[in-house]
C-alpha cells in the first residue's frame, strides 16, 4: 500500500472515530480510564526526564559561556526559552510517542488479532469510536498539564544544576528567567502540544488497528507506530515553527 | 430463519464464495463443515455482516439485511451473538464485566437487573463463581462458556459460532458442543456453527453443509452423512480410519 492510501486510510478512520460515542456513561468510563493509562502513567517518566535535562541544559549554557562581557542571567534565560520553545513541547512528545504510542498500538493491535474487535463490531458497535475517542480526548486535554509540569520541571531543574554545581547563581538564573519574558512562546508551545497530542493518539491507533497477522505483526506494528508518530512530530514541529514564529 | 440466496463473495480478483443458497432453521444447530480455504470463515462472516456480498443476499426472518436502515441495523446486531474462534473475551475486563458489556450497552437496565441477568446465564453456562476472574485466569473451556454466556445475554435470535471447538479437549468440546445445542433448543435460536470438528458434526448437526471451493458442495442432517456416496464428502469426513470404522459399523448396523 503506498503512502497516500495510507493517508486516505486514516482520514477515513478519524472521520469514524469523530462521531458521537453510543453510550455516554462507557464513554466517561473510557476516557478516565485513558486519562490514567495515557496520562497519569506517563507522569513520572516525564517528571524524571524534564527535571535533569533542565539541568543539563543550563550546565552546558553555563560551560559555553565563557566571555566575561556575557552576563550570567543570560544562562536562565536560555535555559528558559530551550525549555519552554522546544524540550518540553517537542522532546517530551517524543518521549511520550515511544512510550504511550507503542502501548496503543500493542493493545489496540492485540483486540484486532484476537479479534475482541470484530466481537465489538458483531455487537453493533463503532469500534474506532469506542476505542479510540477516549484516547485522543484523554493525551489531548491531559497532554498539556504534562508539558506545563515538564517546563516547570525542567526550569526548576536548570536552578538545582546551577546552584549545585556553583557555575552560576540562584538569583541570576531567576533573574534570566524574568527577562525578556513573551507568554506567545507559552501559546506556541500549548498549540504544538496540542497537534503533537493528536499525532500520539491517532498514528499509534491507525498501525494497531488495521493490523494483520499475530503477535508478531503487532510487534512490527508498534516499532512502525513509534517510528511515523516521531517522524510526524518533527515535521510538524518544523511547520509550526515556521506559521507561528516567523 | 435465515435464507441465503446465491451469496458471491471476493476480495480483489480472487473469488471465495461463488453462489451459496440456503436456509437455516430457528432451534436447529447447523453445521458449516469444508476444508481450510473452502469460504467457511467468510461464510459466516458474510452472515454475521461483517462483509458485504458481492451479488445475492442473506434475509433474516424475512429481513434483507444489506437494506436495513442505521436503526435497523443496530436494532439486528442485538438480534445476534456470536462466539469466536479464540473466544474474544475483552481482556481487561473480568468475566461478570464481559458478559455485562451487550447489556450495558444497548439496555437501559440497572446495575442490579443487569447483574441478576449475568448471573442467570453464567449459570446458565455452568459457570458461577467465576464473575470476578480475568479470561487470562480461565481454562480454554472456561472461556468459551464465558463467550457463550456473552453471545446469549442479550436473548439472541442468532447464534454463530466459529469453530467453538477448537484448541479444547474432546471431553470438554462435547459439553460445548451439548451447550450450544441445548441453548438453541430452549430458546429457539437460529444457530450456526463453522466447525472441523467431525465429532461436533456427528453430535449436534441437525443440518449440515459441506462447502468446496467455494460452492455448497453437499448438505443433509447427520444421518444423511453417514449414507451419502458423495465424493468430496467421503473423502472430508471420513479420511481418519476412525470415522471410516464409525461409518461402516453404522451401515452394517442399518442395512
Amino acid at each position: 500500500m503506498n503512502y497516500i492510501e495510507h493517508v486516505g486510510k486514516y482520514f477515513m478512520m478519524l472521520f469514524q472515530v469523530f462521531k458521537k460515542p453510543q453510550r455516554r456513561r462507557f464513554f466517561y468510563e473510557s476516557l478516565f480510564k485513558e486519562i490514567e493509562e495515557l496520562g497519569l502513567k506517563s507522569l513520572g517518566i516525564i517528571m524524571f526526564i524534564s527535571f535533569f535535562i533542565g539541568g543539563v541544559i543550563a550546565l552546558q549554557t553555563a560551560l559555553n559561556v565563557e566571555s566575561p562581557f556575557i552576563p550570567k542571567s543570560l544562562i536562565g534565560f536560555a535555559a528558559k526559552r530551550s525549555i519552554i520553545l522546544e524540550f518540553a513541547p517537542t522532546f517530551c512528545s517524543i518521549i511520550l510517542a515511544g512510550k504511550v504510542g507503542s502501548y496503543i498500538t500493542s493493545s489496540i493491535g492485540t483486540m484486532r488479532v484476537t479479534e475482541q474487535i470484530d466481537a465489538l463490531e458483531v455487537m453493533g458497535i463503532n469500534s474506532l469510536n469506542h476505542l479510540v475517542l477516549p484516547k485522543v480526548i484523554a493525551t489531548v486535554f491531559f497532554y498539556p498539564f504534562l508539558i506545563s509540569l515538564a517546563m516547570v520541571l525542567g526550569i526548576f531543574g536548570g536552578w538545582v544544576a546551577g546552584v549545585l554545581s556553583g557555575l552560576f547563581s540562584g538569583l541570576d538564573y531567576i533573574e534570566g528567567l524574568q527577562m525578556d519574558f513573551k507568554p506567545f512562546l507559552i501559546t506556541y508551545a500549548m498549540i504544538k502540544t496540542l497537534v503533537f497530542a493528536f499525532l500520539i493518539a491517532t498514528v499509534p491507533s491507525y498501525h494497531g488497528y488495521y493490523v494483520k497477522g499475530g503477535s508478531i505483526a503487532v510487534g512490527k506494528a508498534s516499532t512502525k507506530s513509534v517510528v511515523w508518530t516521531t517522524i510526524l512530530i518533527v515535521i510538524f514541529n518544523y511547520f509550526l515553527t515556521q506559521m507561528l514564529l516567523t | 430463519m435465515i435464507e441465503v440466496n446465491n451469496l458471491h463473495k471476493g476480495f480483489g480478483d480472487v473469488k471465495i464464495l461463488k453462489g451459496i443458497s440456503t436456509k437455516f432453521y430457528p432451534g436447529k444447530t447447523s453445521l458449516i463443515i469444508g476444508q481450510s480455504g473452502s469460504g467457511k470463515t467468510v461464510f459466516l462472516k458474510s452472515l454475521i455482516g461483517l462483509h458485504t456480498p458481492e451479488e445475492g443476499f442473506i434475509s433474516f426472518d424475512g429481513r434483507i439485511n444489506t437494506n436495513f436502515t442505521t436503526e435497523e441495523k443496530r436494532q439486528w446486531r442485538q438480534e445476534i451473538g456470536m462466539v469466536f474462534q479464540g473466544s474474544a473475551l475483552f481482556d481487561s475486563q473480568t468475566v461478570e464485566e464481559n458478559v455485562m458489556f451487550p447489556l450495558k450497552m444497548f439496555t437501559k437496565k440497572t446495575n442490579s437487573e443487569m447483574l441478576d441477568r449475568v448471573n442467570f446465564v453464567l449459570k446458565r453456562v455452568n459457570l458461577e463463581n467465576a464473575n470476578k476472574k480475568i479470561p487470562a485466569e480461565l481454562s480454554g473451556g472456561m472461556q468459551k462458556r464465558v463467550a457463550i454466556a456473552r453471545a446469549i445475554v442479550m436473548n439472541p435470535k442468532y447464534l454463530f459460532c466459529d469453530e467453538p471447538n477448537s484448541g479444547l479437549d474432546p471431553q470438554t468440546a462435547i459439553v460445548i458442543d451439548n451447550l450450544i445445542q441445548e441453548i438453541t433448543e430452549e430458546y429457539n435460536i437460529t444457530t450456526v456453527i463453522n466447525t472441523h470438528d467431525m465429532n461436533s458434526v456427528m453430535e449436534i448437526g441437525e443440518k449440515i453443509i459441506f462447502l468446496k471451493n467455494g460452492l455448497k458442495a453437499w448438505e443433509g442432517s447427520s444421518e444423511d452423512i453417514f449414507k451419502t456416496d458423495n465424493e468430496a464428502v467421503v473423502d472430508f469426513v471420513y479420511s481418519s480410519n476412525l470415522f471410516k470404522k464409525v461409518r461402516e459399523a453404522y451401515l452394517n448396523e442399518t442395512k
